[in-house]
């Protein structure tokens, strides 16, 4: 006799999950700490952390080349990843990701924008928000994108996924040709900025540049743990998560503020680095299932882990050059996107 | 107590439901009937809160449209017509998650009684996309019933309000969850209920509330509502009514106008 079961779906136990990713991510950064071109190993870095014995050129390599880097890619690839699980709980779908639906494309306008226009305001505001406006800018962009992408491929039922699709090619085709007006009109030093900033990668990491952007992202972080109940009960649509006690608009709202915040500040300290949103939380929900709950924390621990493997990456394969990280996420996460979307087409829907 | 006072609700320029007024009381299972495009949904829309709607929505003296979501979620739950699950939520999660948004979030307990309530005892591992269709009905009926485990509440008694919870449920199944919401209202809950098999409606419901063409035409017993004129001008077609002494009045369709 030939028994039938459904296909049960597999959890990991949670904890063990936890620690397992954090000993990732502590290996990602000793890793990352310990190469480069400096010829610096663990020993100076056990030297280092005694605090005594190294050469101001030795300290300053680990204190202000590979440490901000370090933190950086940890923070660019949490606030990544953590954009991915808050835009896919909001869409409720899992190919929601910054890059692929035209957010981040809308953090890099805002961006532009700002570089190459920033000079045109007010001098309070200038001096009100210093270098934190590129990331405000590319958080508005964001944001902006987002609220347009929603209208568009979002009933309150449920998300049509071709339509979102189609909306973010339309939407980072838009962006990219207002974002090559202002390239057109931007004078040399401004070029000089965008040619750097768009080359989407952690190098030039500063201390400097992490403050600017690390309160938004800090901000996301704090924030997103507090939505994983509501979109939990979003995934079985707006009606039934209201009834369910959840202020929907509420959660939407503060849904599209805090994943358009972590993308634009991620997008203006680093470029457009594709797919980390895609793939962290799709690898978490096949490991531990599509709880947010774990799964929030997780995405940053994962996220931050493999942005700063992936840059560890980047810049030792071709060494002493450095391939652009962008590259790197996308030779990775295309192909794992084209095979969920066969997975979905195997699903028949 | 469920009170609609004049409740209307206009959809574009469509007036779809024309000053209704009903009354649901606790421990009463009522069951809204009528032919498709008749209202009935909109009708329960509009007790949830769910549609714009004038007139007045009470339940248990809290006006719907003023109170929060939250204080809401711990005196009714909902069963809609179909639920897609977006992700790979189990059967077992969702459960858990319909009992934490009422007031059983300690009660773990009250997963495995839903389950064996609704017979889907020993699937909650099971991803919930994988299920069939009638056994999802009945897994989102479980999480329903999670959310209001305890009939009454020290704030009053607890709704179940369901949207065609039978549709796609095979003979046995059917009877299984009417005697749900049979025995739930029996305990001092109030279960609301969109049928269209007014014959399972007429065995288990305590009154029935017949819409046409978003009116209100009649409520009552079942006995007052299963009238043969009513029912052959709704459906458009011959009806043969009989009764049985047991389970009350009963029909059967025949040729169509």
């Amino acid at each position: 006799m030939v028994t039938l079961s459904t296909p049960m779906a597999r959890r990991l136990p949670g904890p063990t999950l936890t620690l397992a990713l954090a000993a990732l991510l502590l290996v990602a950064s000793v890793l990352s700490l310990t190469t480069g071109a400096a010829g610096l190993g663990a020993g100076d870095l056990l030297t280092a952390l005694w605090g005594e014995g190294l050469s101001l050129r030795d300290q300053v390599v680990f204190f202000d080349i590979r440490l901000p880097r370090l933190a950086l890619g940890m923070a660019v690839g949490a606030s990544l990843a953590v954009s991915g699980v808050l835009l896919q709980g909001l869409f409720r779908n899992p190919l929601a990701d910054p890059g692929i639906v035209g957010v981040s494309a809308g953090a890099g306008l805002g961006a532009v924008l700002a570089i190459v226009l920033g000079g045109l305001l007010p001098g309070a505001l200038i001096a009100l928000v210093g270098p934190a406006l590129v990331p405000l800018a590319a958080g508005l962009g964001g944001w902006l994108t987002t609220l347009i992408l929603y209208r568009v491929a979002t009933t309150s039922q449920r998300t049509d996924v071709a339509l979102m699709l189609l909306a973010g090619i339309a939407l980072a085709a838009l962006t990219g040709a207002a974002t090559g007006v202002l390239t057109y009109l931007a004078d040399d030093r401004q070029l000089r900025d965008l040619t750097f900033w768009g080359m989407g990668s952690l190098a030039g990491a500063t201390w400097v540049k992490l403050a600017t952007a690390l309160p938004l992202m800090v901000l996301t972080l704090l924030v997103a743990p507090r939505l994983a109940h509501g979109l939990n009960a979003l995934a079985l649509g707006e009606a039934q998560a209201a009834h369910m006690g959840v202020d929907v608009q509420v959660l939407k709202r503060v849904t599209i503020l805090a994943a358009a915040a972590a993308t634009g500040a991620a997008v203006a300290v680093s470029g457009g680095i594709g797919f980390i949103g895609l793939v962290v939380p799709h690898l978490l929900r096949q490991a531990q299932g599509p709880d947010h709950r774990p799964l929030i924390p997780h995405a940053a621990l994962l996220g931050a882990a493999l942005l700063v493997l992936a840059d560890l990456i980047a810049r030792s394969i071709v060494a002493p050059a450095e391939l652009p990280i962008g590259i790197l996420t996308a030779l990775i996460g295309a192909p794992v996107f084209l095979w969920m979307l066969l997975q979905r087409s195997g699903r028949g829907r | 107590m469920l009170e609609l006072v004049d409740v209307s609700v206009q959809l574009g320029r469509r007036r779809v439901l024309h000053d209704v007024s009903l009354t649901a009381r606790a421990g009463e299972f009522l069951a809204i009937c009528g032919a498709n495009g008749a209202g009935k949904s909109t009708l329960l829309k509009a007790a949830l809160g769910e549609l714009p709607a004038t007139g007045s929505v009470r339940l248990n003296g809290l006006a719907v449209a003023q109170t929060r979501p939250a204080t809401l979620a711990h005196l009714r739950a909902v069963l809609p017509q179909d639920s897609e699950v977006a992700f790979g939520f189990t059967l077992g999660e969702i459960i858990a998650m319909g009992r934490e948004a009422g007031d059983f979030a300690t009660r773990p307990d009250v997963d495995d009684l839903t389950l064996a309530a609704v017979g889907l005892q020993g699937r909650e591992a099971d991803d919930i996309r994988n299920l069939s269709g009638g056994e999802r009905q009945r897994g989102h009926l479980a999480r329903a019933l999670a959310q209001v485990w305890e009939p009454v509440s020290p704030q009053g008694p607890r709704w179940l309000m369901l949207d065609e919870p039978v549709a796609s449920l095979d003979l046995g199944h059917q009877l299984q969850v009417m005697r749900l919401a049979r025995s739930y209202a029996d305990a001092g809950g109030g279960v609301v209920a969109i049928m269209h098999d007014l014959n399972l409606s007429a065995m288990f419901a305590d009154r029935m509330a017949f819409l046409v063409s978003g009116k209100l035409e009649a409520i009552g017993s079942p006995g007052d509502v299963m009238q043969q004129a009513l029912l052959e001008e709704a459906y458009g077609c011959r009806i043969a009514l009989n009764h049985a002494p047991s389970t009350g009045p009963w029909l059967l369709p025949q040729a169509c106008q």
